[in-house]
């Protein structure tokens, strides 16, 4: 499309304060964990990390990250497991009920999940089910899961049926035909799908906050600090959390990429 | 090959579906239930009363939620006016930057959004970044913008923004150019292009970008409490606090199926609007 160059430079600058805005807060976070004074004031005087050390030395602190991640792994798993199958039913066959099942797969993303969160408290109650971090990844699933599914359908929607009737036709059995065929081809949005799920559990909140009994995930505490006052753990916690994610998206690209060029090494060699 | 797929999809539909009646459609039947027990009850085998809507408006429980809905109205409209420039340069005018954007978007997404809100309450605060530079560096120092209603609603602007940005540019992205091209050569002008062509055609990512911000917002907690101190309370503020510090859990659940109806309602009528294969890009 043809835009002026005008517009188009000021459509950049726009898109680049979008990011500048959305990434402010953090920036003031990173600067008050690296403060050295208890009650925090802008600008700062005395930078130290002493509150990192404190932070990885607490055992507080690691009993909040071993519950989240937990939380997590098994969430991603679960997901990413109903997402394949749900993903198929979503895009690639064509049966009878396929309308009525992409919108209830949508009703979960449309709910309040502070509320989504309490319902599953009252049902676990009557079902007479102890709330713990198991509770939460139930709740966690129910509001990721769709998420997932949507995901990996945008990638089943634009492959071939045929490459699975010509397996099929060649005497692939139905699970052969998943295996070999679909599975593979949907890799990349399985990946796509799991990582997703893994980083929205992971810092989630309002499912977290009433589904996990007695046991609290990493932005359950933070909030619990927040809401009763000034703790200089908090912005500490939160950029250790938050460049977690950011390792791990890193980490997952390097391997996407290793694997794409490990993969045309060999169709090179071939 | 039809009855293969029939089957199929049937059965590979069955595990998400089973969650989503199990641990979605059932729990919100136990709300609903609870909603007409009688005050203060923790299980189901009491004689329903429905005293739990007449406190509703009986003690003003009302105002939150017309509060929730009006600051959820408002950072939609907010919303699409200024995620529409954008969502419209990331489908038609930016290339590479568009990848840029939506990687940028989307990572912050995975921050909880407890710590960006917080960090905004480390942003504006008096002494914070931005009043805290401003008096070192001219001696004038200003109020901090925190605790009253715009606060909440620019919280909640911060926080759904991606909701409405990335269908909005998916919906965008369906207007075809030619279309707009023809508009233009048989003389409309930029309004009328954007009224009648553009608007229409992308009215699908218009309708569950708004749907979405709309209904995540009503439900909002965390941007009234984090930014907003005690100005105004939200609906599921008030939900949350029936349930824990009123330990009353029919008044609870009857304030949940009051927000459940409006949103449900809204939403399954949005969703029933939309063809979700055309937006997710069906090839066949």
């Amino acid at each position: 499309m043809n835009a002026s160059r005008l517009t188009r430079t000021v459509l950049f600058i726009y898109g680049i304060a979008m990011i500048a805005f959305l990434y402010l807060p953090l920036v003031s976070v990173g600067f008050a964990s690296v403060s050295q004074s208890r009650y925090l004031s802008f600008p700062i005087k005395r930078y130290s990390t002493k509150w990192y050390g404190e932070a990885l030395e607490s055992s507080t602190v690691s009993e909040l990250l071993l519950t989240s991640l937990s939380v997590a792994l098994l969430v991603t798993v679960i997901a990413l497991v109903f997402a394949f199958f749900g993903a198929l039913a979503f895009a690639r066959y064509q049966w009878r009920f396929r309308n009525t099942f992409q919108k209830l797969i949508l009703l979960p993303i449309f709910f309040p999940q502070t509320v989504l969160g309490l319902a599953l408290l009252m049902w676990f109650n009557s079902l007479g089910i102890i709330p713990t971090w198991k509770t939460a990844v139930v709740a966690h699933l129910i509001w990721i899961t769709p998420i997932a599914t949507l995901i990996v359908a945008i990638r089943a929607y634009s492959f071939d049926p045929a490459l699975e009737e010509a397996a099929r036709d060649m005497g692939a059995g139905t699970f052969t035909v998943l295996r070999e065929i679909t599975l593979p081809l949907l890799m990349p949005g399985i990946v796509s799908a799991g990582l997703f799920a893994f980083l929205l559990s992971w810092g989630n909140f309002p499912l977290s906050l009433f589904t996990t009994g007695a046991d609290s995930t990493l932005p359950e505490w933070l909030y619990a600090k927040m809401v009763s006052g000034y703790s200089p753990l908090v912005p500490t916690l939160g950029i250790m959390s938050v460049v977690g994610s950011f390792l791990l998206i890193l980490f997952a690209v390097a391997v996407v990429w290793l694997m794409r060029a490990n993969k045309e090494a060999r169709t090179a060699q071939d | 090959m039809k009855t293969l797929d029939r089957r199929l999809g049937l059965l590979s539909a069955l595990p998400v579906t089973l969650l989503m009646v199990l641990a979605f459609l059932a729990p919100l039947v136990v709300v609903a239930i609870f909603s007409i027990m009688p005050p203060k009850v923790f299980s189901l085998a009491n004689t329903p009363d429905f005293s739990a809507y007449a406190v509703f408006f009986k003690q003003g429980y009302y105002k939150s939620l017309l509060w929730s809905l009006g600051m959820a109205l408002a950072s939609t409209v907010i919303l699409l006016v200024v995620c529409w420039p954008l969502a419209y340069a990331m489908a038609k005018i930016f290339k590479r930057f568009t990848l840029v954007l939506t990687i940028a978007i989307v990572m912050s997404l995975f921050v909880s959004e407890n710590i960006r809100l917080f960090g905004w309450v480390l942003t504006l605060m008096k002494g914070g970044l931005i009043e805290g530079h401003f008096r070192a560096l001219t001696g004038i120092g200003f109020d901090s913008p925190l605790y009253g209603v715009p606060i909440i609603v620019f919280g909640l602007v911060y926080v759904y923004l991606p909701f409405m940005l990335f269908p909005l540019a998916q919906g965008i992205s369906m207007v075809p150019d030619d279309t707009r091209q023809a508009a233009y050569d048989l003389g409309a002008t930029r309004w009328q292009v954007l009224w009648q062509i553009e608007i229409p055609l992308a009215a699908p990512g218009i309708v569950v970008g708004s749907l979405l911000s709309f209904v995540l917002a009503a439900g909002a907690l965390a941007e009234s409490k984090i930014l907003g101190g005690q100005a105004v309370i939200a609906i599921a503020d008030d939900i949350e606090t029936a349930f824990t510090f009123g330990q009353n859990w029919p008044l609870g659940s009857a304030l949940s199926m009051i927000l459940i109806v409006i949103i449900g309602t809204l939403a399954l009528f949005g969703v029933s609007k939309v063809d979700l294969d055309a937006i997710m890009g069906r090839k066949r």
